[in-house]
C-alpha cells in the first residue's frame, strides 16, 4: 500500500500531536494579531483624530481587510476544532476519574486552559457584537468614530470591569499557550526552555495589560 | 526508631470487570526504615492471618530500576516524593495519624488486574511499534567505530533511564503517555545507530500511543514531576520535532522499495 498526501494528513491531524501542532500554528498566528491589535488599541492615548485615522486606514481596502478577517476566523475555527476533539480524547482516556488527585507543579493557567479558552469564545462574540457590528453596543457610531465608541462604552464600569477582567483571562491563556506552543513544535531545549517559560508569562501579561489599559484609561478619565 | 499508625483507604477490585471502592485499613505500627511496600507486606500479613484477601500491588526489585511498581499515594503517582519509586519511598517521609489514599494509575489504556496493580502492556506495544534499531547481528564494531559526542550520549542515558512503570500516565491530566513514548524514541534519536529509523519510529511509536487510548501533552508537566527517572519534558517537545520531520519527510511507500 502506497501513502498518499491523504494518508500523511491522516497521519498528522489524526495524531494528537498533530492537532496539537495546528493549536499551536494557529494559536501564535492569533498571538501576533493580539500584538498589532494593541498596538493599534494604544493610539487612543494619542487622541481622536490619532485612533479614528488608524480605523480609517484598516479600512482602506475591503479585500485586505476580510482577506485577514477570513485568515482569523479559520485560525479561530481550527483552534476551537482541535481543542474540542482533544479534550474529548482526554475524558476517553481516563474514563474513572481519581477520588484524590494531587497538583505537583500545575500552573493554574496550564489546569483552566480549556475554561479560558470557553469564557475567552463567549468574549470574542461580545466584543464583535460591542465594537464591531455594534448591535451589543447602546449607542454604536456606525460611521467609524472608534473613539466615541470606546469612550462611551468603558465609561460603563461595568463594561470597563468585563473587558478588564477577559483580558486577564488572555493573559493567563497566553501565559501557558506560548510555552506549549514552544513544546508543541519541539522548539524546546534544556539551554532554553526554563526562560520560555518565563517569557511566555512576560508576554502574556504584557499584552493583557496593554489591552486593560485602554478600559481603565477611559474609566480613570485620561480619556475623554 | 519511631514508629507511628496510619489510616490506608485502599483501592479494592476483584478484577478489570468487577466495580471498585474503598476500603479502610490501620496500619498500627509502621517503623519510619520500611518502605512503603514493606509497610504494606505488614499490612497483608494482618489481612492473611485474619483469613482475608491481601491488597495485590505490583512489585519486583524494590530497588527503583525495575518499573514494576507504582500506585497513586494521595493523588501523586509513586507518593509525594520526588525522583523516587513507592518501592524506595520511606515512611520516614510520613507522620503519625496520616490518612493516605492509594489508588491504582488510572487510565483507559490501563485496565486493573486487582487492586493497585494495572496491566501495562499498552506501553510494550509502544515499544514494539519502533522502539528499536535494526542491525545486522554478527561479530561486534570496533568500540569507537561510530563516535558519539559525550553530550548527546549522557542526553541518550537521560532518556534511556526511563524504566516504564507508567506513573507518567498516571499523573497526567490527559492520561498522556507522552513522555513514556519521547524518552524512548529520545533516547534512540538522540545517537548514531538510531538515525535510519528515526523518521519511522516516531511515527509509529506515536501512532500506537495514539491507539492505545492514551490522551494528548498539555505541557502541564506534572509527568516530569513524579518520574521516579526525573526524566524532563524537552524529550516531548523532541518527538514532536520528530514527529513533523516526520510527517514532512515521509516517502511512499513505492520509492522505499527502490529499484529492485
Amino acid at each position: 500500500m502506497s501513502a498518499t498526501a491523504s494518508d500523511t494528513g491522516g497521519k498528522f491531524y489524526g495524531s494528537t500531536i498533530g492537532k496539537k501542532i495546528v493549536m499551536a500554528v494557529t494559536g501564535a498566528f492569533l498571538v501576533l494579531f493580539l500584538v498589532g491589535h494593541v498596538a493599534g488599541n494604544l493610539q487612543i492615548l494619542s487622541g481622536k483624530e490619532k485612533i479614528n485615522h488608524y480605523a480609517e486606514l484598516l479600512h482602506s481596502s475591503a479585500g485586505l481587510l476580510w482577506g485577514f478577517r477570513l485568515a482569523l476566523i479559520a485560525s479561530v475555527v481550527l483552534h476551537v476544532k482541535a481543542a474540542l476533539e482533544l479534550y474529548t480524547l482526554k475524558n476517553a482516556a481516563r474514563p474513572i476519574a481519581y477520588a484524590k488527585k494531587a497538583h505537583r507543579v500545575a500552573t493554574l493557567a496550564s489546569r483552566f486552559m480549556i475554561w479560558s479558552g470557553y469564557v475567552l469564545g463567549a468574549f470574542l462574540v461580545f466584543h464583535i457584537l460591542h465594537f464591531t457590528t455594534g448591535q451589543a453596543h447602546p449607542s454604536f457610531d456606525a460611521h467609524g468614530d472608534v473613539f466615541r465608541n470606546v469612550t462611551t462604552a468603558f465609561q460603563n464600569p461595568a463594561v470597563a470591569a468585563l473587558y478588564v477582567v477577559c483580558m486577564g483571562l488572555v493573559g493567563l491563556h497566553l501565559s501557558h499557550g506560548l510555552f506549549s506552543f514552544t513544546q508543541s513544535l519541539g522548539l524546546s531545549h534544556p539551554s532554553y526552555s526554563a526562560r520560555a517559560k518565563t517569557l511566555a508569562k512576560v508576554v502574556a501579561f504584557a499584552v493583557a495589560a496593554a489591552f486593560a489599559a485602554v478600559p481603565i484609561a477611559v474609566l480613570a478619565g485620561f480619556v475623554k | 526508631m519511631r514508629t507511628f499508625a496510619l489510616t490506608l483507604h485502599v483501592w479494592r477490585q476483584k478484577s478489570a470487570k468487577d466495580g471498585g471502592r474503598f476500603a479502610e485499613y490501620k496500619a498500627p505500627n509502621v517503623s519510619e526504615h520500611m518502605s512503603f511496600l514493606e509497610m504494606l507486606d505488614v499490612v497483608n500479613q494482618d489481612l492473611i492471618a485474619k483469613g482475608d484477601d491481601p491488597i495485590a500491588f505490583d512489585h519486583d526489585c524494590r530497588e527503583g530500576i525495575c518499573g514494576m511498581c507504582g500506585f497513586m499515594v494521595n493523588g501523586s503517582a509513586h507518593g509525594p516524593h520526588r525522583g523516587t519509586t513507592v518501592c524506595q519511598l520511606h515512611m520516614r517521609h510520613f507522620q503519625d495519624g496520616e490518612e493516605l489514599w492509594l489508588e491504582p494509575w488510572r487510565s483507559a489504556a490501563f485496565p486493573i488486574v486487582k487492586d493497585l496493580a494495572v496491566d501495562r502492556s499498552a506501553l510494550d506495544r509502544i515499544i514494539a511499534a519502533g522502539g528499536f534499531i535494526s542491525v545486522p547481528t554478527g561479530s561486534a564494531v570496533d568500540g569507537n567505530a561510530t563516535p558519539v559526542p559525550k553530550v548527546d550520549a549522557e542526553l541518550s542515558m537521560d532518556a534511556a533511564a526511563c524504566i516504564g512503570c507508567g506513573a507518567c500516565v498516571a499523573m497526567c491530566p490527559n492520561a498522556s503517555a507522552a513522555l513514556f513514548t519521547s524518552a524512548k524514541i529520545g533516547h534512540l534519536g538522540l545517537l548514531p545507530q538510531g538515525q535510519p529509523e528515526r523518521h519511522d519510529r516516531a511515527l509509529k511509536m506515536v501512532a500506537q500511543a495514539n491507539v492505545e487510548g492514551f490522551g494528548h501533552c498539555t505541557s502541564v508537566g506534572e509527568c516530569e514531576a513524579v518520574c521516579p527517572k526525573q526524566i524532563p519534558i524537552t524529550f516531548i517537545a523532541r518527538m514532536n520535532r520528530d514527529f513533523l520531520d516526520a510527517v514532512i519527510h515521509e516517502r511512499p511507500q513505492s520509492d522505499r522499495g527502490g529499484s529492485g
